[in-house]
C-alpha cells in the first residue's frame, strides 16, 4: 500500500547492482563486451492478469538479482524491461514490437495468459526474435505455434492433467465431477482430463464451468488466502499446485533461498504483508525461464542479435534440467522438438485451512508423444 | 440475492437516467469503489466486523456520493448533460477510477470478513444468515428511496425535473442542485451495494464490469426511469439467470438470456413498465 | 468538379502520399504501427458513417470487427484459403452481419439502440467462447503463413504488409468521402439531425440507416480480416466490449462527422497510449483524463473544432 499514483516505469533501473559488481569483480572487462544483455518481458500489469502480473515481476526481479550477482550472462549484466500488454493479445504483439524493434531487446518473454501469447507469437516468429513463453497452454508443444517460441520453464496443462489423473482415480474414486472455468484454458482441462479419466476406467459425472463473466473472479482465486472466513468449504478440497504454496516438510534444499530472494514467506504470502498471497503455484515459471535463457545464451556463444538463431538451437539441444536453484520447483525434462518442457506436479489437499502436499507425480507420468517437430521447420 | 443486490445498483443507474438523462458508464467502477472502501475500512477501524462494516455502511456511500456531486459539478454539468458527451466523460472516468485503484490498492481480490456469522440451518439445505441479511438490507433501502421519491419535497422536486427540466426551472427549482444530488445518490446505491456484496464476493478491481451490464439491461427492461419497472426486472433478471443454467450450460445460458433481453429491447423498447414514449 | 471539391480531393490524395511515404522515413517499428494504426483507422472510419453521419450510437462495434476477422480466419483455418478470398469473405461477412443487426436493432432508437447493439455483441462474443472446439475460444488462434500471401507476396513481411494495409485504408477513405459528398450522404446527414423531417421529404429513415449500418459492417469486417491476415492472429477478444468502444473514442477525438477524423483519433490515441506507457505504469489513468478534457474542451473532437473554427469546407 506504499506505492504512490504514479511511479516511474522501472526500466533502466535494474542493471544498475549487477553491473557495479561486475566492473569491481573483474577490472578490465568492462567496454563494448560489458554492454548489458536485454530481456524484453511482457507484463500483465492491467487487465485481468493483473494479481498474476505483479508477482511475475518480483519472481523476474528475483532471478534477475541472482544471475547478475553470479556474473551475469557470460560475464555480461542482464537488463529486464518491462512492458504492460494489458493482458490483451492485440497490445501484446505491439509489445514485442516495441521490446525488439525500439527497445533493441535480445530475446522476449511471454507472461501467463495464453490468447495473449498466441496473438504474440506470430509477431516474434516475423521479427524471428526468440519468445520464451511461461503459459503452460498446449498451443507450444500442438504445433500451433512456430520455431521462435520455446516454453523451457513450466509444463503444460496437457501433461499436468495427464500426470494427476492416475493419482484421482486411484485414490479419490473413479467417479469425479469437474469444476472449471469456461474458458479456454478450462476447456483444455476438462478435455483432456476426461479422456484421461476414461482411458483409466473412471468417468466424470458431471462437469460444472464457471462462466466467463465471472472469470475475472476465479482467475484470483489463486491469489487468495485459503483460510479466508467463508471459503471454510474448500476444508478437505484438492488442489493442483505447479509449485507448493506452503512450504512442504520435506521441500528440497533450494526452497528456502528462492522463497527468501522473492521474498515469499513459508506460507506463500509476502514477508512483508502476511495478506498478500503469491500466485506461488506458477510464478517459479519466470524465475526458471531467466536461468534457461542464461544456459541457452552460454550454451550458444551468444553475442547479439545475430545469433538469436544460434540461441535457439542451443534451447532445442536441451535435454535433463536437474533440481537447482536454477529450478526450485524440481528437475525437468526439455523436448528440443516441441520446444516444451516436461517436470512433476503436486496434488494438495486443504488441511485446516493450509494447503498440504498429498501426492507428487513423476516426470514419466506427465509424458505424452510428440504432435509437431519444430526442429524441421525453416527459421 | 443476486435479485437484490442488482436491485440497488440499478436503481441508482435508473435513478440517474430517469432524471438526467445521463448513462453513466462508471456506475460499475462506483459500485467497486463501494467494495473496495468496505474493504479499507474493515481494514484500518480497529474492533469488531460489526462495527468497521456498519462504518463502512456509513462512510463509503458519503465518499463515492461525494466523488460523485464533484464528478457532476467539474465535469458533467460543464457538457450540459448531452447524452453523447456524458458517455465519454464518463468512460474517462471510468478509466481513471479502475487505474486509481490498481495502483493504490493492487490487482488482488481482498475479503471483507461478514458482520456476523450464523447459518439458518433448514431440513433441506442451510443458509448463510448473511445473506439473508443482505436481501432484508437491500428492500429496507429500497422501501426508503421510494417513500423519498414519493413523499417527500426532494423527492417530488426530483420528479418534476424528470418531467420537464426546463418547466422546473421556471417555478424556481434549482435543476442543478437536483442534478447533482441525483447523481450523488445514483452512485451511493451502486456503492451501497457493493459493500454489502463486497463479504460474500471480495473486492477486485474489475469487479464493476458485470454489474454494470445487468444493471444496464435491468433498467432497460423496467423501462427507462421507471423505478417500479427496474425493481421488478431486477427480481425477474436475478432469478431468471439461476433458472437458465440450471438446464445449460453457463454460456449457453448467458447466449440465451443475452439474446431474450435484446429481444425485448427491439420488440418492447419501452420496456416492461415504462411509460410509451 | 468544384474549387471546393478539387481542393478536398487534394488534401485527401495528399495524405494518401505521404502515408506511401511515411514507409521510406519511418523506422520499420513506426512503419508497422502505422499499418495498425490505418486498420484501426478503417474500422473508424465504418463507425463513423454509421455514428458520426447517420447518428446511430452504436456500442455494437465489435460484433462486426469479429465477424470479418472470423469469416476470414475461419476459411484460412479450416481449408486453407489464401489472403485474396479470405479478405472478401471479411469484408462480406461483416456486411452480412451488419445487415442482420440492423433489422432487429434498428426498430430502436437513442439509447436503446445503443444498448441493444451491446446486447448482441455481447452474445456473439459468448457464441464464439461456445463453439471454442471450431474457433479457439480465448485463445483464439495463429494464421497460418501460407494463408498470409497475396498474387506472390508475403503479407507477414514489412513491405507488402504496408501496402496492403494502406491500400484497404485508402479505398476505405476514398468511398467514405465520395459516399458523404453524394445525396445519399446528404440524406444520411438529414436524418441524423431530423428524422421526423426527412420521413415528411419522403426518405425511408428506416432504409437509409439499414444502408449505412450495412456499410459501416462492411468496414468493419475488412479492418477485421485485414488484422487476421497481415498481424496472424484471431481471437475472440476482438469481439469484447472493449473494442466496441475504441472506434468511439478514435472518432470522438479526431472529430464525428469528419472525413479524416478517424484515422487522425486511432493516430492521436496510439501515440498518447505509447507516450503514457513510457511514463508511468499507470497510462489509464493519462487516457481516461485525456478522455475527459476532449470531451469538456474540444467536445467536437480535433477536425470538428478545426472546422468549426478556421476551414469551414472540410468534408
Amino acid at each position: 500500500m506504499t506505492k504512490g499514483l504514479l511511479h516511474p516505469t522501472r526500466r533502466g533501473l535494474l542493471m544498475a547492482g549487477g553491473a557495479g559488481l561486475l566492473t569491481a569483480a573483474l577490472p578490465g572487462y568492462v567496454g563494448a563486451q560489458a554492454a548489458p544483455i536485454k530481456i524484453g518481458f511482457q507484463l500483465h500489469r492491467t487487465g485481468i492478469g493483473a494479481a498474476y502480473g505483479r508477482w511475475y515481476e518480483r519472481t523476474a526481479q528475483a532471478a534477475l538479482k541472482l544471475i547478475n550477482d553470479g556474473g551475469g550472462i557470460a560475464g555480461r549484466p542482464v537488463e529486464i524491461l518491462f512492458e504492460d500488454d494489458a493482458t490483451d493479445p492485440k497490445r501484446g504483439s505491439e509489445v514485442v514490437d516495441k521490446l525488439t524493434q525500439s527497445d533493441g531487446c535480445d530475446v522476449v518473454m511471454g507472461t501467463l495468459f495464453s490468447h495473449v501469447v498466441i496473438g504474440s507469437a506470430p509477431r516474434a516468429g516475423e521479427l524471428k526474435v526468440p519468445y520464451l513463453v511461461c503459459s503452460e497452454g498446449y498451443h507450444v508443444a500442438s504445433g500451433m505455434l512456430n520455431r521462435w517460441t520455446l516454453q523451457p520453464g513450466i509444463t503444460d496443462v496437457r501433461s499436468q492433467i495427464q500426470a494427476m489423473a492416475p493419482w484421482i482415480s486411484a485414490n479419490l474414486g473413479k467417479k469425479v465431477t469437474m469444476v472449471f472455468p469456461d474458458f479456454a484454458f478450462g476447456h483444455d482441462h476438462r478435455d483432456f482430463f476426461t479422456a484421461k479419466m476414461a482411458e483409466m476406467g473412471g468417468e466424470v459425472i458431471a462437469q460444472i464451468a464457471i462462466p466467463p463473466t465471472e472469470f475475472g473472479f476465479i482467475d484470483s482465486l489463486e491469489a487468495v488466502d485459503t483460510a479466508t472466513p467463508g471459503l471454510e468449504f474448500l476444508e478437505g478440497t484438492h488442489f493442483w499446485e505447479g509449485h507448493n504454496r506452503v512450504k512442504p516438510a520435506d521441500a528440497g534444499e533450494h526452497e528456502a533461498a528462492y522463497r527468501a530472494a522473492v521474498g515469499v514467506d513459508d506460507n506463500g504470502a509476502s514477508v512483508s504483508d502476511a495478506a498478500d498471497v503469491s500466485t506461488y503455484a506458477h510464478m517459479f515459471s519466470t524465475w526458471e525461464t531467466l536461468f534457461a535463457i542464461k544456459a541457452g545464451m552460454e550454451a550458444a556463444g551468444y553475442q547479439g542479435p545475430g545469433d538469436r538463431q544460434k540461441f535457439v538451437e542451443a534451447m532445442e539441444a536441451m535435454t535433463d534440467l536437474p533440481y537447482g536453484i536454477e529450478r526450485p520447483q524440481g528437475a525437468k525434462m526439455f523436448n528440443g522438438k516441441t520446444h516444451q518442457v516436461f517436470g512433476t506436479q503436486n496434488i494438495s489437499q486443504v488441511q485446516g485451512g493450509k494447503l498440504v502436499r498429498v501426492h507428487q507425480t513423476s516426470m514419466a507420468d506427465g509424458a505424452y508423444e510428440d504432435a509437431v517437430d519444430y526442429t524441421t521447420m525453416s527459421f | 440475492m443476486t435479485a437484490a443486490v442488482l436491485a440497488l445498483a440499478a436503481s441508482g443507474l435508473s435513478l440517474v437516467f430517469g432524471v438526467m438523462r445521463v448513462v453513466n458508464v462508471a456506475h460499475g467502477a462506483f459500485y467497486m469503489l463501494g467494495a473496495v472502501l468496505a474493504w479499507a475500512v474493515a481494514s484500518f477501524v480497529p474492533g469488531p466486523p460489526a462495527l468497521a462494516f456498519i462504518a463502512a455502511l456509513i462512510l463509503a456511500p458519503l465518499l463515492v456520493g461525494a466523488l460523485a456531486a464533484a464528478t457532476d459539478g467539474l465535469v458533467l454539468k460543464r457538457l450540459n448533460y448531452d447524452p453523447e458527451a456524458t458517455i465519454v466523460a464518463t468512460i474517462g472516468l471510468l478509466y481513471m477510477i479502475e487505474q486509481a485503484i490498481l495502483s493504490l490498492y493492487g490487482p488482488n481480490a481482498n475479503p471483507v470478513q461478514a458482520p456476523f456469522e450464523w447459518r439458518i440451518q433448514l431440513p433441506w439445505f442451510g443458509y448463510s444468515g448473511y445473506k439473508l441479511f443482505v436481501i432484508l438490507a437491500a428492500c429496507a433501502v429500497l422501501l426508503a428511496l421510494w417513500t423519498f421519491l414519493t413523499r417527500t419535497k426532494a423527492g417530488l422536486v426530483m420528479r418534476a425535473t424528470q418531467v420537464d427540466s426546463t418547466t422546473a426551472r421556471a417555478f424556481g427549482i434549482n435543476t442543478d442542485r437536483v442534478y447533482m444530488g441525483t447523481f450523488a445518490l445514483g452512485a451511493g446505491l451502486a456503492a451501497l451495494a457493493g459493500v454489502l456484496i463486497v463479504p460474500i464476493q471480495q473486492a477486485h478491481y474489475l469487479m464493476g464490469g458485470d454489474p454494470l451490464l445487468l444493471s444496464f439491461i435491468v433498467v432497460i427492461i423496467g423501462g427507462l426511469g421507471s423505478l417500479r419497472g427496474t425493481l421488478i426486472a431486477a427480481l425477474v433478471i436475478g432469478l431468471s439467470d439461476g433458472v437458465i443454467s440450471m438446464f445449460f450450460t453457463p454460456t449457453l445460458a448467458k447466449i440465451l438470456a443475452t439474446l431474450l433481453v435484446a429481444m425485448v429491447l427491439v420488440f418492447r423498447p419501452q420496456g416492461l413498465f415504462g411509460a410509451r414514449a | 468538379m468544384t474549387g471546393a471539391g478539387l481542393k478536398i480531393w487534394t488534401l485527401h490524395l495528399a495524405l494518401i502520399a505521404v502515408l506511401f511515404s511515411a514507409q521510406y522515413w519511418l523506422s520499420p517499428y513506426h512503419a508497422t504501427n502505422l499499418a495498425r494504426i490505418m486498420v484501426l483507422a478503417v474500422f473508424a472510419m465504418g463507425y463513423n458513417l454509421a455514428f458520426g453521419y447517420t447518428g446511430l450510437l452504436s456500442l455494437g462495434h465489435a460484433l462486426l470487427l469479429a465477424a470479418g476477422m472470423y469469416a476470414a480466419g475461419l476459411p484460412a483455418q479450416l481449408w486453407g484459403w489464401s489472403a485474396g478470398p479470405a479478405m472478401i469473405a471479411g469484408i462480406a461477412g461483416g456486411g452480412l452481419i451488419a445487415a442482420v443487426l440492423g433489422l432487429l436493432a434498428l426498430r430502436t432508437a437513442g439509447v436503446s439502440f445503443m444498448i441493444v447493439t451491446l446486447m448482441f455483441a455481447q452474445a456473439g462474443y459468448l457464441t464464439l467462447l461456445y463453439f471454442a472446439p471450431v474457433t479457439g475460444g480465448d485463445d483464439g488462434f495463429a494464421v497460418a503463413a501460407t494463408s498470409r500471401t497475396l498474387l506472390g507476396f508475403d503479407l507477414s513481411t514489412d513491405a507488402p504488409r504496408f501496402l496492403a494495409a494502406l491500400t484497404i485504408f485508402a479505398v476505405g477513405l476514398g468511398v467514405s468521402l465520395a459516399l458523404v459528398r453524394s445525396p445519399f450522404g446528404r440524406t444520411m446527414v438529414a436524418i441524423r439531425e431530423n428524422e421526423e423531417r426527412s420521413r415528411m421529404l419522403g426518405y425511408n429513415p428506416f432504409t437509409v440507416k439499414l444502408a449505412a449500418l450495412t456499410i459501416s459492417g462492411l468496414y468493419a469486417g475488412a479492418a477485421g480480416a485485414a488484422y487476421a491476415i497481415l498481424f496472424g492472429y484471431v481471437g475472440a477478444s476482438f469481439a469484447t466490449i472493449q473494442y466496441s468502444i475504441l472506434p468511439m473514442l478514435y472518432v470522438l477525438m479526431g472529430g464525428a462527422g469528419t472525413t479524416l477524423g478517424p484515422f487522425l483519433g486511432a493516430l492521436v490515441m496510439f501515440v498518447l497510449i505509447e507516450a503514457a506507457t513510457g511514463i508511468t505504469t499507470a497510462h489509464q489513468f493519462i487516457v481516461g483524463a485525456a478522455l475527459v478534457a476532449l470531451i469538456l474542451f474540444a467536445p467536437k473532437g480535433i477536425l470538428g473544432t478545426v472546422r468549426e473554427r478556421w476551414l469551414r469546407w472540410l468534408p
